[in-house]
């Protein structure tokens, strides 16, 4: 709560409440992979009872994926830009690079919410089998929160533009750097232990 | 949308007709009181968007008390309608619901408000800090807390409760075999409060790791923010399991999924491996910080320090990590094979290990110390002999073998209770008289608190100690009624009487209460009980900034040290500067709001209200985050004036050297 202002450190590092909320937030992320994990344990429990609806050879189309995966890989990468140009006080970097990102990130949920689709009008819905409900629950999860990340990180691109680059801005941007390289390693373990599995 | 209107309001039985005039009245009596003192403006800045941890804290607290009364109810319901063979007193239905209830409001809604409550209080001041990491966040818990315990409540009179058991086994909690709502109030009222709950977790672990005083290294806390710390840890590490867990049920149960159901694939033993998974912990997250408040208790009424002080900080941190470890033992029934059973045998009968460390050390602290006979201490001092049979009797029913036995029996049921509520129960009535001067600037009356402590405790052995050995004769728990021939008769009917004098001892605790509010001493000192931890070296009430000066800590038991050697306990004027603290915030009120009538659309299954309402929260999200109130400054002239009202501030400048 201390106001003082360090400027020796990091712009997102320079006060105790900033600290703070860093240190939060990764104590939030470990909440997540617990979260996550549960759900992957989920999966693999129920990940081969089809109940007579589809398994994942006849589902799964590997291009589709394939494109997911390297928006959202891609994505992370130019996300790490955007930190690096804002460690360097470039504002203008910082906003391009963000807005690469989210555009990726936008063109990742819009490929998952087309696969949905798709498999949905195959007839493979939450309510066909085991299978299906923990597949599209957690994938829905994983989704559900690159949506969230891309509506906050919005927001704060909004506040960046009207406030600059302070150490409150810079944390939000930090700890939303955080949450997007997070996704992006649930999506590996996705991407690995969902489909690459069910496929081969 | 169907909307299923006929299901509303619960009609026909006498019982919850009287409870819906009740709680109408009371709804009624509550808005004309309020209005006719003209309280509301005071109502709302007071107290309804606080962000104080000691405000959030006794609200924790009446919360806990509230949620103590209706589970009590409910465990009297139930011990009434099994005092006597083939009792009419209620139908299985009403039973079902009756011990669903019970359970679910004394784990989550009674023993963790008051938990959090006191670890809300306490913790900031033992560590010397102003508030919380999050103030706004802190104040979000509760509320979120306060809104899955309203919603729970509200399934008494409105849609029917959930009557699936407060573990709610599938298929039994599934659509299926329950079709009604009930059980929906469950999976959302339960979710709303666990994402509170995990939040201050999370609050915590950062508030401790980053907020102590100048000096207080981590082996220099005080054993109450040692094991709230460890606690926080488990909450992270073991409500998100909830969340998903309740997550799935409520998809199963609105959405026609099939995790847990029997047709589809599901499988329903997930459901109870998840539930342990988390439910085990649990038992920890809520037993933990009460032993660390008997530690407080024990070594301040024993004028010693704590024995084994870090032996006591490896057992809580080897308690935390066997919790993770042993949920099978739940379920050694599921025939889940002797190698697994024996494993999980083994860990659980390892748990009982660091206990028996921290019972010989609270036994040890006690030995050759001038112990004083408080109505704290006597909390203290009984939960050892009746928390050793609860422990005892879990090392009976951790042998997988001998398991087969008691499951499911009234034996499992006493132990549980013989576990919990010397655990849990004596520690926060403990914790309440031990550091009830700090919280409102009286004492509880000693008098009232010894009646409160001997009928409580004396009618809690009463009430279960029959029970292990009905549960040995074979009675099943959940079971609404039992034949004469049974010859549980005389047993059950004891344990009845049991749990009339445990109730005659919980409405001394509210008379205390309410005695004290209005005729106790006001003119005690911010130290009354010669304590050892920081918190007694500020105020009594304390003041909203804590200290006015942040004291300094380098031993163990600081202001013991302080008191002893003199030193850091005047306020020099020059040392006063202005303190930064947090503006109060109407959102986290709002947002309980709003997630309560989000989770009644849901519970009610009018999904597309439920989304309409849920977008009320990204709103909020939103407003929290376009906002840059950085808090406020509190003058010098304000804080000297303040704490001139309880001691004497020095001139300073002659500042002594030695």
């Amino acid at each position: 709560m201390s106001a003082n202002v360090n400027t020796s450190l990091p712009l997102e590092f320079q006060t105790e409440q900033n600290r703070m909320n860093i240190l939060g937030f990764w104590i939030f992320l470990g909440a997540e992979i617990v979260l996550f994990a549960t759900l992957f344990a989920t999966y693999s429990v129920l990940s081969t009872r089809y109940a007579g609806g589809p398994t994942p050879h006849e589902l799964f189309e590997i291009n589709g994926v394939m494109i997911e995966t390297i928006l959202l890989l891609t994505s992370s990468f130019t996300c790490g830009l955007a930190i690096y140009e804002m460690h360097k006080e470039n504002l203008k970097g910082l906003l391009t690079w963000l807005i690469i990102t989210l555009l990726l990130g936008l063109g990742f949920v819009g490929m998952e919410i087309s696969e949905f689709i798709t498999y949905v009008h195959e007839g493979a819905t939450m309510q066909t089998s085991a299978f299906l409900s923990s597949f599209f629950v957690l994938l829905g999860t994983h989704g559900l929160h690159v949506s969230m990340g891309i509506g906050w990180a919005t927001m704060v691109i909004i506040q960046m533009v009207k406030r600059g680059l302070t150490p409150v801005t810079a944390r939000k941007i930090f700890i939303i750097g955080l949450y997007w390289h997070f996704l992006d390693v649930v999506w590996i373990f996705i991407f690995t232990f969902v489909y690459l599995k069910g496929m081969v | 949308m169907d909307i299923k209107w006929d299901k509303i309001l619960i009609s026909g039985d006498p019982l919850i007709f009287w409870s819906q005039i009740l709680i109408l009245l009371t709804m009624v009596a509550i808005v004309v009181g309020v209005t006719y003192f003209k309280k509301w403006r005071w109502l709302w800045t007071e107290w309804l968007t606080t962000v104080d941890h000691k405000r959030i804290g006794i609200m924790y607290i009446l919360v806990g008390v509230l949620m103590f009364f209706r589970g009590g109810i409910d465990g009297l319901l139930m011990k009434a309608q099994t005092a006597t063979p083939d009792g009419q007193l209620l139908d299985a239905q009403h039973y079902n619901e009756v011990f669903t209830t019970h359970g679910v409001i004394m784990i989550l809604f009674m023993a963790m408000p008051f938990l959090i409550g006191i670890m809300n209080v306490i913790v900031p001041l033992q560590i010397g800090a102003r508030d919380v990491a999050f103030p706004q966040l802190n104040a979000l818990s509760f509320w979120l807390t306060f809104s899955g315990a309203m919603l729970f409540n509200l399934s008494f009179v409105v849609g029917g409760s959930p009557d699936a058991g407060w573990t709610a086994y599938f298929p039994l909690a599934g659509k299926e075999f329950s079709p009604g709502i009930g059980n929906n109030y469950y999976a959302v009222a339960i979710q709303i409060a666990g994402i509170g709950t995990l939040m201050t977790g999370i609050n915590f672990i950062v508030t401790i790791l980053k907020m102590r005083a100048k000096g207080m290294t981590l082996m220099k806390m005080p054993m109450f923010t040692w094991t709230s710390f460890v606690t926080s840890i488990i909450i992270a590490a073991s409500f998100p399991i909830l969340t998903v867990a309740l997550a799935l049920m409520t998809f199963d149960r609105i959405f026609g999924t099939h995790f847990f159901t029997l047709s589809g694939g599901g499988m329903d033993m997930m459901w109870v491996n998840l539930f342990w998974l988390w439910g085990h912990p649990e038992v920890y997250i809520v037993v933990l910080p009460a032993f660390g408040m008997f530690s407080e208790v024990i070594s301040t009424f024993s004028h010693k320090t704590l024995y084994g002080y870090k032996s006591m900080v490896g057992s809580i941190v080897g308690i935390a990590f066997l919790s993770m470890l042993v949920w099978v033992h739940h379920f050694f029934t599921m025939g889940a094979g002797p190698a697994v059973n024996s494993i999980f045998s083994i860990t659980t009968m390892m748990i009982a290990i660091p206990t028996g460390v921290k019972m010989f050390n609270w036994l040890f602290t006690m030995r050759k110390g001038r112990i004083r006979f408080t109505t704290a201490m006597l909390w203290a001092l009984a939960f050892v002999p009746c928390f050793l049979i609860g422990g005892v009797t879990g090392v009976m029913l951790a042998m997988g073998a001998a398991d087969y036995q008691y499951h499911n029996t009234l034996f499992l049921v006493a132990h549980f209770h013989y576990v919990l509520i010397p655990g849990v129960v004596f520690a926060v009535f403990a914790g309440l008289y031990y550091w009830w001067p700090k919280m409102f600037g009286h004492m509880l009356n000693e008098k009232l608190g010894k009646l409160h402590f001997w009928f409580f405790v004396i009618g809690f052995n009463v009430t279960f100690l029959p029970m292990f050995f009905l549960g040995l004769d074979g009675a099943v728990r959940r079971s609404y009624t039992y034949s004469a021939e049974s010859g549980f008769g005389p047993l059950m009917l004891i344990s009845a009487i049991g749990a009339a004098i445990l109730a005659i001892g919980f409405v001394f605790f509210c008379y205390n209460i309410y005695w004290s509010a209005r005729y106790a001493d006001r003119n005690i000192s911010s130290d009354p009980w010669d304590a050892r931890t920081l918190e007694w070296a500020t105020a009594s009430p304390v003041q909203f900034y804590n200290f006015a000066k942040i004291p300094e800590v380098d031993s163990l038991d600081a202001f013991w040290y302080m008191k002893k050697n003199n030193k850091g306990l005047e306020l020099n004027d020059d040392d006063l500067e202005e303190i930064h603290m947090p503006s109060n915030s109407g959102l986290p009120f709002v947002m309980c709001v709003i997630f309560g009538i989000s989770g009644f659309f849901l519970i009610f299954e009018w999904k597309i209200a439920a989304l309409v309402a849920a977008a009320g929260i990204l709103v909020c999200l939103i407003i929290r985050s376009f906002d840059y109130n950085d808090g406020y400054h509190v003058p010098v002239d304000k804080i000297r004036s303040i704490e001139k009202t309880w001691r004497v501030i020095g001139k300073g400048g002659e500042k002594h050297v030695s």
